[in-house]
């Protein structure tokens, strides 16, 4: 005779440690099994898109630090992107340099911490999380070296960035470098091939290229699937174009290789800021643009990065006045969360909370 | 009043509580001299166990700041030592909620119910010659018995909470306990068959080499059994603090909350101690007529510091994957080391019966050769598992061209 049981919803989150933020799945399990599940965002909703059409062009980038708040310069750089856009202004190139060094040492951070937390989720200890925070610590130092603030910086303007980098940046840059190479590898030795991590990740959560794509995912989830798909090499900005580095793609779409992509990255973003460093040269670090920005009536622009977690897009539309009639932001973390129902439902609870680890969203970005 | 324990009586080998009963007899009445020593062991085992849990649990928060590169609690009292007093200080001053849904008695049994099996387990461990509380000639098997009692308590506490967390936790606690009990059994026969013996005292006695060398097997089973019974990484799914926050106890607050922390703690050492007393040789080491509980506790340190050290590295494993670790590796591995110490016991061992330390050496080298050879086995079997796929370069291409 066959036990008689009966599905159990449960609600993880919105207050949950591992949800990332206030996320919250109203979730139905059979057993252990996921059946049903219901994303549920909003709980982090600040209005930014509103905000933004009552402050001015200069002002709006402070409300891009508190998208993705783990990768402000790189929401900086997509608006910035945006606005110069609507305006036809040209970025002089050592702010370009150094737009692009700080992304990517802002991918770094952000990855790190996507990092640390999976593997939180998949229940260290801490220990490898502590580790990712200790590299993350000495960027978001050399951040506060170049503008005063660690997270929240607000460094990049629409035309270039605020402040050149001082004199001691450069030396405390290339110590960085050094010391990261070290605690990289050891967060690599530690947990890589850990054999647990392989068990729990590989073949788990799978993501097939096909749905990927038809759900418009980017990002390291995109490429994990199997897609290379980098707006850096694909619509190069700032001084992509002068850089060289690889996309680095996994085809098995599960767990670990979201993970692993994520690693492979790091190492890249690695090899460009040590481009930039060679090839910056002096020069301004801001175009020649009015204090209060006016763009044409009717001039709209989108502008996209590749951010550290996919495509960020701000879209503007100017009706001639200081702020912006609409602005429109396209976070990769809200789109990338059309596919949990996909990814969770079939799986176990404890694959559920790792496959959120992997997919890497942050709440400030979807709730906006 | 001359009180004197017969032979015959249960309490007669043990040497504390025979001391005790007739020091104290001299002055008092004989029943009540009894109930006079029975409560000073009392007291010295629980204030034992628990303080030991508390220095322990600072112990662990200082090795685990270690590994994390942090520093770890250091400000209350010299190196931090007095932290578990301020965190029992406030956990005793916390509000001590019941949930509206709960069955009350079931969730206020719970606690003790957690804490009594690690408290109990420590009365038949001798610390050094003679100083088991109890002397019971069958302290392996009470030991088992005793221990089991945390299965109900971890389902009573997942049941009388009303949670659902709790109650994920509590199924994967008592699916992990009862999993795991099966072959922790099975390697503790391999040492009841070499030492012959039931009682801890003559386990101890009966190691004149550790039996860790002999029975490596059984240690390792052992030692993989008892993490995933003390819910520790990568065993922790009962209280996934990642999945289910805090598993079972998700409901326990204040001095519940402290007993329960207590227990958890508590246990690892107790667990050290039996784990010592039979695969370490308990408290025997040089000098050990008066240093043994020193060499007891070194030991245990040891332990303790590998339980913690485990804890800081790994990842949780699956509930499934956990399950056919229990049944599909070490469940084997157990039964193996079983016939094996069997065969070996019987064609070793001489006319009366007994083993030679020359014969525990010829066990330990062939038992380290069949612990090679299964693990060898084992581990081709999970190989393809466990390895990954591609070469770690991976697939990376310069330079996608725009479409």
């Amino acid at each position: 005779m066959p036990i008689r049981t009966e599905p159990m919803t449960v609600n993880i989150g919105p207050q949950h440690p591992s949800t990332h933020g206030v996320f919250r799945l109203r979730v139905t399990f059979d057993g252990e099994e996921i059946l049903e599940v219901e994303p549920i965002f909003g709980y982090l909703h600040r209005g930014t898109e509103k905000l933004a059409e009552e402050r001015n062009y200069t002002q709006i980038v402070t409300l891009t630090d508190r998208l993705d708040y783990v990768s402000s310069m790189i929401n900086n750089q997509a608006y910035c992107l945006a606005v110069e856009k609507l305006l036809g202004t040209e970025v002089p190139q050592r702010a370009k340099y150094l737009r692009t060094l700080t992304a990517e040492l802002q991918r770094v951070a952000s990855h790190l911490i996507a990092i640390g937390f999976f593997l939180q989720d998949l229940g260290t200890l801490g220990t490898p999380l502590m580790y990712a925070f200790r590299s993350r610590e000495r960027i978001l130092d050399l951040f506060e070296m170049l503008c005063g603030a660690r997270i929240t910086v607000s460094y990049m303007r629409p035309g270039g960035v605020f402040f050149d980098a001082p004199e001691d940046f450069w030396p405390a840059l290339d110590q960085f470098l050094e010391v990261f190479e070290t605690e990289f590898r050891e967060i690599e030795q530690l947990i890589l091939e850990n054999e647990i991590v392989m068990v729990r990740c590989r073949g788990v959560s799978l993501l097939p290229l096909d749905v990927a794509i038809n759900g418009s995912v980017s990002g390291p989830v995109l490429r994990a699937s199997g897609l290379a798909w980098d707006w850096r090499k694909m619509d190069p900005y700032d001084a992509y174009d002068r850089m060289e580095f690889d996309v680095p793609v996994a085809t098995g779409g599960d767990n670990y290789d979201r993970f692993w992509v994520r690693i492979q990255e790091i190492h890249q973003s690695i090899r460009i800021v040590k481009q930039c460093i060679q090839q910056i040269e002096p020069g301004p670090i801001r175009a020649d643009v009015p204090l209060v920005l006016r763009p044409e009536p009717g001039a709209e622009a989108y502008g996209r990065v590749e951010a550290s977690k996919g495509e960020l897009a701000f879209y503007l539309v100017s009706d001639g006045g200081i702020s912006p009639y609409r602005c429109k932001i396209r976070s990769p973390s809200l789109i990338n969360l059309t596919v949990t129902e996909h990814l969770l439902v079939g799986w176990k609870l404890a694959d559920m909370i790792v496959t959120l680890g992997s997919v890497d969203i942050n709440m400030g970005e979807v709730d906006r | 009043m001359n009180c004197v324990l017969g032979p015959g009586n249960i309490l007669h080998d043990t040497l504390l509580f025979r001391v005790i009963y007739e020091w104290v007899g001299q002055l008092l009445p004989c029943w009540m001299s009894y109930f006079v020593a029975g409560f000073v062991i009392m007291l010295l085992l629980v204030n034992g166990v628990l303080l030991g849990a508390g220095l322990f649990s600072w112990v662990e928060r200082r090795l685990i700041g270690r590994f994390h590169n942090r520093i770890g609690p250091n400000r209350w009292g010299p190196f931090g030592t007095l932290q578990p007093l301020a965190d029992l200080v406030k956990l005793l001053f916390k509000e001590d909620l019941t949930p509206a849904g709960a069955d009350r008695i079931v969730f206020m049994i719970v606690p003790v119910a957690l804490v009594a099996p690690v408290i109990l387990m420590m009365a038949v461990v001798p610390f050094a010659k003679d100083t088991a509380l109890v002397n019971l000639n069958v302290g392996v098997l009470y030991i088992l018995a005793v221990t089991s009692i945390t299965s109900i308590a971890i389902f009573m506490a997942g049941w009388a909470s009303d949670n659902r967390y709790a109650m994920f936790g509590a199924s994967r606690g008592v699916a992990v306990l009862i999993s795991y009990e099966v072959p922790v059994v099975m390697s503790l026969l391999g040492v009841v068959l070499v030492s012959g013996s039931m009682s801890l005292d003559d386990v101890v006695s009966a190691q004149t080499i550790p039996f860790l060398l002999v029975q490596p097997m059984a240690f390792f089973v052992f030692l993989a059994g008892t993490s995933a019974e003390l819910n520790r990484t990568p065993f922790d799914l009962a209280e996934a603090e990642s999945e289910i926050i805090a598993g079972y106890h998700i409901e326990y607050s204040g001095v519940k909350f402290a007993l329960i922390q207590a227990a958890e703690f508590g246990a690892v050492l107790t667990s050290s101690a039996v784990m010592v007393t039979l695969f370490l040789s308990g408290w025997s080491g040089p000098a050990s007529n008066y240093l043994g509980w020193a060499w007891f506790l070194m030991k245990i340190g040891a332990l303790a510091f590998i339980f913690s050290w485990v804890r800081a590295s790994f990842p949780r494993l699956r509930i499934d994957q956990l399950l056919a670790f229990a049944w599909k590796f070490l469940l084997p591995l157990s039964i193996i080391n079983l016939f094996a110490t069997a065969l070996e016991v019987y064609f070793l061992r001489d006319g009366a019966g007994i083993l030679v330390t020359t014969d525990l050496w010829i066990m330990a080298g062939i038992n380290f050769g069949i612990a090679a050879g299964c693990l060898l086995v084992f581990g081709t079997l999970i190989q393809d598992k466990v390895r990954p796929a591609r070469p770690i370069s991976g697939v990376t291409l310069s330079s996608p061209e725009v479409t």
